[in-house]
């Protein structure tokens, strides 16, 4: 066996669950090899790994590898994340949904995650289509194509997924496609680094349900179509406008390092604790004299007053 | 001297948060809605004053449902709190809830119904719902209160059954309930118990996280803790891989079943009043079993030998102390704010004992001692 192979057999569960279900040409197997030399790369022990799912073909992904794997619902897998994040900020969680599950059920979940910044690397397999249902239209399905249940023509614009994730507020965002297992390698690595919410979309072909009905002859044309329409991002932007029509843009196109939310959390409560602690001494403190001094009468009722007026500063 | 508990003068809703803190909550996750939000609001203010306790609002009600399905994966004590329409948008993922054995709290505090209703006025319209609410066939515990003491004191009930059982457990409150300001007290340490979810023994190469045992509940690790498990709402085998088989399948829809079908002893929960010796029983739940109360003691004054019996445990359905009941009465009387949803099971179990009699009321307003009354000495 190669390297890369042992590498990819070490974190794939040999119990059960092979031959997987994926088509052959489908792209969403080649994300969660790229998945898998990212995550040991970045020198993350299994443990701490969380792969959350949606429901999907790519939903599917996460019973293959061997991390903490959570199946979720339909659309939903960010909304898990985010409890788990917020739970226990020491896992790394990873996210991994269909363009269905996240941007036409899940899509508000998509941008609260971004406007929320919660500390989570989530991955969109965007095939176009709804692949594991047999191939109905999707919010990506490019206008005037065909699906099972666009059979004229898509009539609806899709999702730009790169433009909403920028509008929403997330950290860090890129693109890149089956086709570029090098730069989805390299991104990953990047976004596990970074804090906050990291988008990536990944464009992956799917011949089976969206190929076949839009004139693909095989899964390699798709392939060959992906390597030839797609530019580096920043030599897409020096490009004129004129020029852009039909290419796609991939590579990194936005990374900061705003504090995610479960640090912006853990900061407030530090303080709150900070000032209970401070208000717990004072009481003491103040028991404390008045024993000394054993002046019952008079002191009851300062003290009264004392707590009185604790109370009105909280407020 | 004897210690004296702490008392407060609170609503429903703000004992509900004594009981969660008491019970060991240390996530929430919600959506504002009426008549719920001040469990919300509370939380928010207590919650991120404690060492680690998370408090999060969600962008809608199923998110609250994710978030904290996977906090509870995460080992944590979980709750959020809604009415009837966030508690529709909640049903897809208390079934997942139910299939991953995920211990969890929802309280639902009823309001009229259907669709937006009356925000503002009591109903007891989503009992079936709470039992039958998501799809596929499932087990499910339902729990009621009738006093802000209740409030408190159920919320415990619910946390402990939920981690007992690995479940979701739905606490049913309504409108007069959660917004009754009266005296409650603070139990002390050693007056309620805390259970909290068993977690594997075992090394994880040794460890089933779906295996059957005596109980029935199989232990629960936390993310994190070296067992990467395989969580998933497709039926699942022990090791929690999607299964086909049909032998694995009926294994593990019936342990869900028996898991809480053995301990109805310890589920079902009942209070009765001057039932000894009653003629007629009322059974009740909720704001109108504090209706049902006065109405006993005031038939009683006019020589109706009536009694109550007030279901804390709604589901799974306290069978056994009906039919006790309905075998010694000549009438059971239900009086509900809905249009007859308790009075099915009572009838189902009743199966022609004895007379059962209704009490309906959808009009947003609460069912009175006088109204419970005038049908106890009709009777
Ligand atoms: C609430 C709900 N609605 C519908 C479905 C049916 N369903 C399963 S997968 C899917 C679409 C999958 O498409 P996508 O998310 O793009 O994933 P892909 O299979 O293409 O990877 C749908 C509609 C479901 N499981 N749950
Ligand atoms: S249907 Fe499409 S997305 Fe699903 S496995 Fe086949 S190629 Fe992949
Ligand atoms: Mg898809």
């Amino acid at each position: 066996m190669s390297e890369v192979t042992q590498l990819i057999h070490h974190y794939l569960r040999h119990n059960k669950k092979f031959p997987h279900m994926l088509c052959a040409g489908c792209g969403h197997g080649i994300l969660l090899g790229s998945l898998i030399r990212s995550v040991h790369n970045a020198g993350l022990s299994k443990d701490e790994v969380v792969v959350i799912s949606g429901i999907g073909c790519s939903g599917r992904l996460a019973v293959y590898v061997d991390f903490n794997t959570i199946h979720t619902t339909h659309g939903r897998a960010l909304t898990f994340a985010t409890g788990i994040k917020m739970a226990n900020p020491e896992l790394v969680v990873i996210v991994l949904m269909g363009d269905g599950d996240a941007l036409s059920i899940g899509g508000n979940h998509l941008i609260h995650a971004a406007r929320r910044n919660i500390g989570v690397n989530a991955i969109i397999l965007n095939n176009e289509i709804y692949g594991m249902t047999g191939g109905q239209c999707s919010s990506t399905t490019p206008q005037d194509c065909f699906s099972m249940t666009t059979p004229f023509g898509q009539l609806e614009k899709s999702f730009d997924i790169v433009d909403m994730a920028l509008a929403s507020g997330a950290n860090f965002v890129a693109r890149t496609t089956a086709f570029h297992a090098q730069l989805t390698d390299e991104v990953i690595g990047q976004a596990l680094a970074n804090p906050g919410f990291n988008l990536i979309e990944f464009f992956s072909p799917c011949h089976t349900q969206y190929g076949r009905k839009n004139k693909y002859k095989n899964a390699i044309a798709m392939y060959q179509d992906l390597k030839s329409k797609t530019m580096d991002v920043d030599k897409y932007k020096a490009l004129e406008e004129s020029k852009r029509e039909g290419v796609m843009p991939i590579g990194v196109f936005l990374k900061r390092d705003d504090p995610a939310l479960e640090t912006r959390y853990a900061g407030v409560r530090a303080k709150l604790q900070e000032a209970k602690q401070k208000k717990a001494e004072a009481a003491k403190a103040a028991q404390a004299k008045p024993a000394k001094a054993k002046e019952p009468k008079p002191d009851k009722g300062a003290k009264g007053k004392e707590t009185k007026q604790d109370k009105g500063d909280k407020a | 001297m004897k210690k004296k508990r702490t008392q407060l003068f609170a609503l429903g809703n703000e004992a509900v948060v004594e009981g969660a803190l008491l019970a060991g909550c240390t996530f929430f996750a919600g959506y504002p809605i009426t008549p719920s939000s001040e469990i919300m609001e509370v939380m928010a203010q207590r919650l991120p004053m404690e060492e680690d306790s998370v408090f999060i609002q969600m962008e809608d009600e199923i998110a609250s449902m994710g978030a904290i399905i996977g906090a509870s994966l995460a080992g944590r004590k979980v709750m959020t709190a809604t009415s009837g329409p966030g508690f529709s948008l909640m049903q897809e993922l208390i079934g997942y809830g139910c299939m991953v054995e995920a211990p969890m709290v929802i309280v639902n505090v009823m309001r009229g119904g259907p669709s937006t209703g009356l925000p503002t006025s009591p109903a007891q319209g989503d009992v079936q719902m709470a039992r039958w609410g998501t799809h596929g066939d499932h087990p499910i515990i339902v729990l009621s209160a009738s006093t802000v003491q209740q409030c408190l004191d159920m919320t415990i009930t619910a946390f402990n059954f939920a981690e007992k059982y690995r479940t979701p457990v739905i606490l049913l409150l309504d409108e007069v309930t959660a917004h009754t300001r009266e005296r409650f007290e603070l139990p002390f340490a050693e007056e309620y118990e805390v259970f909290s979810r068993i977690t594997p023994s075992v090394p994880p190469e040794w460890f089933h996280p779906f295996q059957d045992s005596l109980r029935g509940v199989p232990p629960m690790p936390p993310l994190g803790a070296g067992y990467r498990v395989h969580v998933t709402g497709l039926t699942h085998d022990e090791m929690g891989f999607p299964t086909q088989r049909p032998e694995e399948i009926e294994e593990a829809i019936s342990r869900l079943f028996r898991k809480i079908d053995q301990f109805y002893p310890d589920i079902m929960m009942v209070e009765e009043y001057k039932t000894e010796d009653a003629e007629v029983a009322v059974i009740a739940y909720g704001s109108v079993a504090r209706s049902a109360h006065h109405a006993v003691d005031r038939a009683r004054e006019e020589g109706v030998k009536a009694g109550l019996l007030e279901l804390k445990t709604l589901f799974p359905f306290p069978r056994p102390q009906v039919v006790k009941l309905a075998r010694r009465c000549k009438c059971l009387l239900v009086p509900e704010m809905n249009m007859g949803q308790m009075s099915r099971e009572v009838k189902r179990v009743n199966n022609g004992i004895t007379r059962v009699r209704t009490i309906n009321r959808v009009d947003g307003r609460i069912i009175t001692p006088t109204q419970i009354l005038k049908n106890l000495t009709q009777i």
